[in-house]
């Protein structure tokens, strides 16, 4: 593995000693203690997720494989790299490289079938680091494969593949960016255990939640940022946090619901299912199948009785989800819900710094700024935001042309309304952020932030440089200047299911300001009033209550004048 | 004109009361339950709302389905058949002749227990209020048995609007029929003929010799 040693330190820049010196007050008022040097991103990307002797062993799987690998002289190593290992894998599994080189893991790339936009992360920009294009070097570390730094990577090799990552049993196993990066990054790479390829390579097995939590609880450059239903607190969840992960019962893992066969598998949220009418299948039927309904069906509360009747009434309109997550980022993990690119670049002795000025309810304390990224916001216990979605995600890439001035750029968009059958009610966590984009060309940019040369962001806190060489090594037209546009985008929010008993209580939605008081355009109980109606059924009501008041009334004075006798009549 | 007289008579027969207490009992649950699914109060949970007001709907339904047996077997639906007779001194009586003691122009017979206006108000209720309440209940209801049809959620619309003006009606009849049983003999009185279903009315003597001679226990004195 590549070891270096030397701490940075880092030659002092007149023009940022001044710019340090106007921000330094600034600075100094909101890191009371908590400023952290240098550009250390790995410690945000916490070893929870890690298999370790203390986990408490799974309480309902067995492994009962044909094999034992650590009995294979193929294995028995030593190995002195990943590639090395791959090919004694490959010698045994000799369709797996062809399988996995299909799939997103290896490609990055996702051809929508239905919208035709090519997206995955070789072509997308999100709204937290914006893009892992042209920055593979540190991105790449969650690419299933070694060494893709550049262009010049290889994928048709199937050497390149990393089957370890995936399968590794031990928890040791653990990958470092494919490129050096700015000398201000050079932490990430120091004290490193070293790696035992043997002992990994012998351990392997299905992957289980820590294999995909690896880089899946890490989206976004840090535990839980992006997507707020899925962080290192799934490693090991309690029942209160997801009912199927659970580990001390169902403990299931990722793939348990994202069926896969041929290294493929099912569930993605560019093109999702939002409403599954083929439901639960039969041996021999369908089973590369992400949704609940696929195990559950679509009469999925058991019963045969009013309130059985009435919930399984909502499963045609209304996501599984969408009462049985009621919020998410529960796990004492937070998410990250806004971003502000705009005040990056801040320094601190002409050094990057961090303040973490946000305690999450596992006790961590987590950066609320960072040189490199600027400002965040978190949220923990999050009710997610409601829309009809139909379950395709259309989304703003590097060529679509946008109004900055039409409100926040969608990232991602999508349709759905009441009236379609294909669309549910889905939950989802908005994020909302403030970044740069082509203010001649109003296009989102490709920024060159990781790298071992004067251009990177991560080094020089220079905007208008890493914009321009982001956009020209990849060959994208830009106007040379940018400006700061706000962005939102949109997550699906699937995991991180509640017992039965924390699911919705009707009046979450069926109230007047409840969860879906902003979807219109539809008839909901509870909800709707009836405008004019309303008001003339209680002027009714209220008037017939005047009516009977003033009559009664006026026969009590008459009552008492004696013309009447009825109010003291006798029997 | 045969010479009538008057008797404490059992004008409402046990199946009567008991249709109309259950009834009224059904009505109050209905409309608190409803109006509370209609958002007006938040007095019980959503869910708990659902399930009262369905079942008590249901045994609304069940109640009404015998009553109109009951009322086409025993005759007893004659009595609500529209008559504009007298209809006039009654709201005249209501309005004025009441605050001065005057006396009820209607007098209760055995065939003709209702007043005019009473009569075509209980006829309003129930062919129209009633009818147009259970049967865009039951439509609800069963929502989920249509809602794939083509603008079905419009149609929810159409159906939960003609429920709540139904229900506004019923509301506004009841308050107006409540206070109505204050204005007998006594405030009480009414509710207590309600209750035992003995009311002084003028029988005919063939009225008064058909009872003692079939129905003795009816007849009072």
């Amino acid at each position: 593995m590549i070891m270096i040693k030397q701490r940075w330190v880092g030659p002092i820049f007149p023009l940022l000693a001044l710019l340090l010196a106007s921000l330094l007050s600034q600075a100094e008022a909101r890191a009371t203690e908590a400023v952290e040097l240098g550009i250390t991103e790995y410690a945000d990307t916490s070893q929870a997720h890690r298999v370790s002797p203390g986990d408490p062993p799974a309480a309902v799987r067995v492994n009962n494989s044909t094999a034992d690998h650590a009995e294979f002289k193929e294995l028995r190593g030593p190995f002195s790299s990943g590639p090395e290992v791959t090919r004694a894998c490959l010698d045994c599994h000799n369709q797996a490289g062809h399988q996995f080189m299909q799939g997103i893991h290896w490609t990055w790339e996702y051809k929508h079938p239905v919208t035709g936009q090519l997206l995955g992360k070789k072509h997308l920009v999100n709204n937290f680091c914006t893009n892992a294009r042209g920055n593979e070097g540190m991105c790449a570390q969650c690419h299933a494969g070694y060494g893709w730094k550049d262009d010049s990577f290889d994928f048709s090799n199937q050497d390149n593949i990393d089957c370890l990552v995936c399968h590794d049993a031990t928890g040791s196993y653990y990958r470092t960016p494919n490129s050096k990066g700015n000398a201000a990054c050079s932490i990430m790479f120091e004290d490193k255990p070293e790696l035992d390829l043997a002992k990994v390579a012998q351990s392997v097995a299905l992957p289980s939640r820590s294999n995909c939590g690896t880089c899946h609880f890490y989206g976004g450059g840090g535990d839980g940022v992006k997507h707020g239903d899925m962080d290192s607190s799934l490693k090991q969840p309690d029942k209160a946090l997801d009912v199927h992960m659970d580990a001390h019962g169902l403990d299931f893992g990722c793939t348990e619901c994202h069926q896969g066969e041929g290294h493929q598998w099912s569930g993605s949220r560019y093109h999702l299912e939002a409403r599954d009418n083929a439901g639960t299948g039969k041996p021999g039927q369908r089973r590369q199948v992400a949704t609940c309904e696929s195990c559950h069906g679509d009469t999925p509360h058991p019963g045969n009785h009013l309130k059985a009747l009435k919930l399984n009434g909502h499963t045609d309109r209304v996501a599984c989800q969408t009462c049985h997550i009621p919020t998410f980022a529960r796990g004492g993990v937070a998410t990250k819900t806004d971003w502000a690119w705009r005040t990056a670049g801040r320094l601190k002795d002409g050094e990057g710094f961090k303040l973490k000025e946000y305690t999450q309810g596992n006790g961590e304390h987590r950066a609320t700024y960072k040189s490199i990224k600027g400002d965040f916001k978190y949220g923990e216990n999050l009710k997610p935001s409601y829309a009809w979605f139909d379950g395709v995600m259309n989304y703003t890439t590097i060529d679509t042309k946008f109004d900055p001035q039409a409100g926040a750029v969608k990232i991602n968009a999508f349709s759905g309304a009441h009236d379609d059958p294909d669309s549910r009610i889905w939950p989802f966590k908005q994020m909302h952020t403030t970044q740069p984009y082509d203010k001649g060309n109003n296009t989102l940019v490709y920024m060159h932030l990781w790298g071992d040369d004067a251009d990177a962001y991560w080094g020089n806190y220079d905007f208008g440089r890493a914009i321009k060489v982001g956009m020209e090594k990849n060959g994208k037209p830009y106007s040379g200047e940018y400006g700061f546009v706000e962005t939102v985008s949109y997550w699906p929010i699937t995991h991180m299911v509640a017992p039965r008993e924390d699911a919705l209580a009707c009046a979450e939605c069926h109230a007047r300001e409840g969860r879906l008081s902003e979807l219109r355009g539809f008839y909901m109980p509870g909800r709707d009033g009836f405008g004019w109606l309303d008001m003339l059924g209680y002027l009714a009501v209220i008037g017939a209550l005047l009516l009977v008041l003033g009559h009664a009334v006026v026969r009590m004075v008459m009552c008492k004048k004696r013309v009447t006798e009825h109010c003291r009549g006798e029997e | 004109m045969a010479k009538r007289e008057q008797h404490a008579v059992t004008i409402y027969t046990r199946y009567e009361r008991f249709w109309h207490w259950s009834q009224a009992a059904l009505i109050f649950l209905l409309a608190i339950t409803g109006f509370g699914l209609h958002g007006t109060h938040d007095l019980l949970p959503f869910d708990k709302g659902v399930m009262l007001h369905t079942f008590a709907a249901l045994g609304l339904i069940l109640l009404w389905i015998f009553t109109t047996f009951w009322n086409f077997t025993t005759g007893n639906w004659r009595q609500f058949l529209p008559n504009t007779k007298g209809l006039f001194a009654v709201i005249r009586y209501y309005a004025w002749g009441i605050l001065f003691g005057e006396d009820h122009p209607h007098k209760k017979t055995l065939r003709r227990k209702q007043n005019a206006l009473q009569g075509l108000a209980y006829l309003t209720f129930m062919v129209l209020i009633g009818p147009a309440l259970w049967f865009t209940g039951i439509i609800y209801l069963f929502y989920d048995l249509w809602n794939e049809i083509p603008g079905a959620a419009d149609g929810l619309f159409w159906v939960a609007f003609l429920h709540t003006a139904a229900a506004f009606l019923m509301v506004t009849f009841v308050i107006i029929h409540i206070y109505m049983t204050t204005t007998g003999k006594t405030p009480l009185h009414y509710i207590k003929t309600m209750i035992s279903g003995v009311e002084r009315v003028e029988l005919t003597e063939v009225e008064r010799a058909y009872l003692a001679e079939e129905h003795p226990e009816r007849l009072k004195e």
